[in-house]
């Protein structure tokens, strides 16, 4: 399923609009410790880093392949796969643990029908495992695009998400 | 020095302003949640909907917001200050609540009963000993005008004053260790690398707060942005730091961008860039927001991560005071750490020693989180015992039936204080001693429902995917533990594991890298050595003694228990309850769908 949506989502990449990435490659050419900041920028407009946009970014950038996939791969916050237009992070930090987030994140993900990681198929979501977005005070929490929802039971976590729109 | 007399007289300018009224909403992430930006709304509009400033005359009314001020679990808490009237704290504050705060508090004098915090409140702060929090939850951390009004930057024109070397003596003379979570002394360190000769060196601010379970540095960045950076300043000066960076992790959008607010404004005003308050030092700090990697907490991995690479350890010796970021010597810091450096200059290192215990100087701030009334940040002197703050500053365990199991203290590098221990002072070295350590302040308070294997798994889970894999122990040991510790929660347990796990343990502690290898069988380690029983139970009798473990529960009633509430009915989400009053509840396995919902709501622990 996974390379199904790989491949539906990659169509239009093949003609990879590069304008946004390049304006951002020209703001780092040439400063030390560029290769992050750039990849977290680009990410931000493109959404997911595909293999293009990586090919794209080693070349300008005058580093060598492997080590730019060494980096997007290393950490949590770069994704090599699409990514729905919300992220739902559900909170596994030990606060959220000891107040059960593992079984909001099971009934989100059986409700979703995808495992954490994945986009739904219609391309809402993304559910996403964090390990803890420091908000321990009101665990458990899920942050969904960009509210964030403390004390949550799982039956209102299920409700709050079939009912998400931003701004509302 | 003339920009220093510049702030002095905006100091009393200030003070003229000191009778206007002032409305403070906590506005960091936790009141934010709780709806923090509606009442912010609602106040401005409620306000000049009512026209109150032509009403109390010629005194303004203030909105300000303000950053965590601990209490997470009452927020949104609002504070109104009225002059002559006192101070008075509302809880749990919604925006429907405002028409009639204003009416009644700000017009009238009357303040809403009913909405005020009580006894609960005041108890929360009776304990502590609030200094490196103190401004959060007063200023405005969006602005640098109220920074300074609060008295900021005083720390900074102080210490330009000073040599170099009499800060450092200070921050020697104040005992402070670093809060990062080894205690290293942090006038030692700037020592170091204030000598290692160079002309170009660095200095980190380390807010990659990683550890789940804690949350003091957000808060600090939060509420008190400035106060921070005012204490990476000085110890620039200090160490003769150019350039300076603050790395801090992706997943505080709200630290980055107070942070940010912050840089910029200390550079319009002049406290931060070429010629520093006319001192001729230089300093320019930036932002480096992390990519999620909770390894990049440790000093060298954090500077490879800077250099845009795998934040991968590196051996030590090279120390970083010698060879850091880009091979020039550097300082790294905790956010906490440098929190305290303004108020060891001004107040001096002797004032600061006197607080605490011998080897333990200062406060420390505490994230109090899981089972626990009061869940939020405090800021305690070193050598108060667990128990003062588990039951005097947060108010104990809440639930009927529910009791205190243990503490985890120091997140997935530190161990477990059990009950019998609760009477342990809180200090680096009693914490050791007791398997735990300080770690960065994240305190995970649970009950009898807590499984302690699961604990320890659950750690272990953490540990295992966040190895970066340089060290063969840390990447097949911790997966190796975590094979085993899944095993016995899920009643597959063999005699000889928990013998296994040790001697894992052993090997992962003696030859891994860095601290997140040499700390990560910690948590099984302390729990093996205060639950072994526990640990005998799932192997041995296939059962977990505080039904916590899933795959050994039964879902079965214990009639001997049950009350015959009924709370386990309404709360199952697919009616698998069958139950009338004055009868037995009976749950139904064909429709159960094992969400462990009516194991939780049980008030007598009565399903197993």
């Amino acid at each position: 399923m996974d390379t199904e949506n790989n491949k539906e989502c990659c169509k239009p990449e093949i003609a990879l609009d590069l304008t946004a990435a390049n304006k951002i490659l020209d703001q780092y050419r040439g400063k030390p410790g560029a290769l992050i900041p750039v990849l977290q920028k680009v990410q931000a407009h493109y959404l997911w880093l595909s293999q293009p946009l990586v090919e794209h970014i080693a070349r300008e950038l005058n580093i060598f392949l492997s080590e730019v996939s060494g980096v997007v791969t290393f950490y949590s916050q770069f994704y090599t796969a699409p990514r729905g237009k919300y992220t739902i992070q559900v909170c596994r930090g030990t606060a959220c643990h000891v107040k059960g987030s593992l079984r909001i994140l099971e009934q989100l993900a059986a409700d979703l029908g995808v495992e954490p990681g994945e986009m739904t198929k219609d391309g809402k979501f993304t559910l996403e495992e964090v390990n803890c977005i420091g908000a321990c005070g009101i665990a458990p929490v899920i942050v969904a695009g960009s509210k964030t929802f403390g004390s949550i039971s799982v039956a209102d976590a299920l409700e709050a998400i079939r009912n998400f729109e931003e701004g509302a | 020095m003339s920009k220093a007399v510049t702030s002095t007289k905006k100091n009393t300018e200030q003070t003229e302003t000191k009778d206007q009224i002032r409305v403070m909403i906590c506005m960091g992430t936790g009141g934010m949640s709780a709806g923090a930006g509606d009442v912010y709304d609602a106040f401005n509009k409620e306000l000049a909907q009512r026209n109150v400033s032509a009403k109390i005359g010629p005194r303004s009314c203030n909105i300000k917001r303000t950053g965590c001020r601990g209490l997470c679990a009452m927020d949104v808490l609002v504070d109104i200050e009225i002059p002559g009237f006192g101070l008075h704290t509302y809880k749990h504050v919604k925006a429907e609540m405002v028409p009639d705060i204003v009416d009644q508090h700000i017009l009238e004098l009357q303040p809403v009963q009913k909405w005020l915090t009580g006894e609960d409140y005041h108890k929360f702060h009776d304990k502590q000993q609030r200094m490196v929090m103190a401004e959060c939850g007063i200023v405005d951390p969006e602005s640098f005008d109220d920074y300074i009004a609060e008295g900021g930057y005083t720390a900074l024109v102080k210490a330009l004053a000073m040599e170099p070397e009499e800060i450092i003596d200070e921050v020697k003379k104040s005992g402070i260790r670093g809060r990062g979570g080894a205690g290293f002394p942090t006038g030692m360190k700037w020592g170091f690398c204030r000598a290692t000769p160079g002309d170009l060196k660095y200095i980190i601010l380390n807010a990659d707060e990683g550890d789940p379970g804690a949350f003091m540095d957000r808060s600090l960045l939060e509420g008190n942005p400035h106060g921070v950076l005012e204490g990476l300043i000085i110890g620039a000066y200090a160490i003769g730091c150019s350039h300076g960076y603050f790395y801090c992790r992706a997943e505080y959008p709200l630290a980055l961008k107070r942070l940010e607010i912050a840089i910029k404004e200390a550079n319009e005003h002049g406290y931060l860039g070429e010629n520093i308050l006319g001192s001729g030092f230089k300093f320019q700090a930036a932002i480096k927001e992390g990519a999620g990697a909770f390894v990049c907490g440790e000093e060298t991995a954090l500077m490879a991560s800077i250099e845009g690479q795998r934040g991968m350890p590196r051996p030590r010796p090279p120390f970083p005071a010698h060879q850091g970021l880009w091979k020039k010597p550097s300082n790294i810091n905790n956010v906490e750490t440098f929190a305290n450096i303004p108020l060891i200059i001004n107040k001096g290192g002797d004032w600061y020693a006197s607080i605490g215990t011998e080897k333990s100087k200062g406060t420390k701030v505490f994230a109090l989180t899981g089972r626990i009334k009061n869940t939020g940040l405090i800021e305690v002197p070193m050598g108060i015992t667990l128990k003062e703050i588990v039951y005097d500053i947060c108010g104990g365990v809440p639930g009927r039936n529910r009791e205190f199991k243990a503490a985890q203290m120091g997140g997935p590098s530190g161990g477990c204080i059990p009950t019998q221990l609760i009477d342990v002072p809180i200090d680096y070295d009693s914490l050791m001693e007791a398997g735990a350590i300080m770690g960065s302040g994240g305190v995970v308070v649970m009950d009898n429902t807590a499984c302690m294997v699961d604990m320890a798994r659950f750690f272990l889970t953490f540990t295992q995917q966040e190895s970066c894999g340089k060290c063969v122990t840390c990447r097949i040991g911790t997966k190796t533990m975590l094979e085993i510790l899944t095993r016995i929660t899920e009643g597959d347990g063999k005699e000889g594991d928990v013998e296994l796990l040790i001697s894992l343990a052993d090997d992962i502690k003696g030859s891994s890298l860095c601290g997140l290898g040499q700390t990560a069988p910690n948590p099984v380690l302390s729990t093996i050595r205060y639950y072994r029983d526990e640990y005998d139970a799932h192997i041995k009798d296939k059962r977990c003694p505080a039904n916590a473990c899933k795959a050994l529960l039964k879902f079965e009633v214990i009639d001997d228990l049950c009350k015959m509430c009924g709370i386990c009915l309404r709360q199952c989400p697919v009616d698998a309850v069958i139950w009338k009053p004055k009868t037995k509840a009976v749950i139904v396995k064909d429709k159960c769908i094992k969400c462990q919902t009516c194991i939780d709501a049980c008030p007598f622990l009565a399903i197993e």
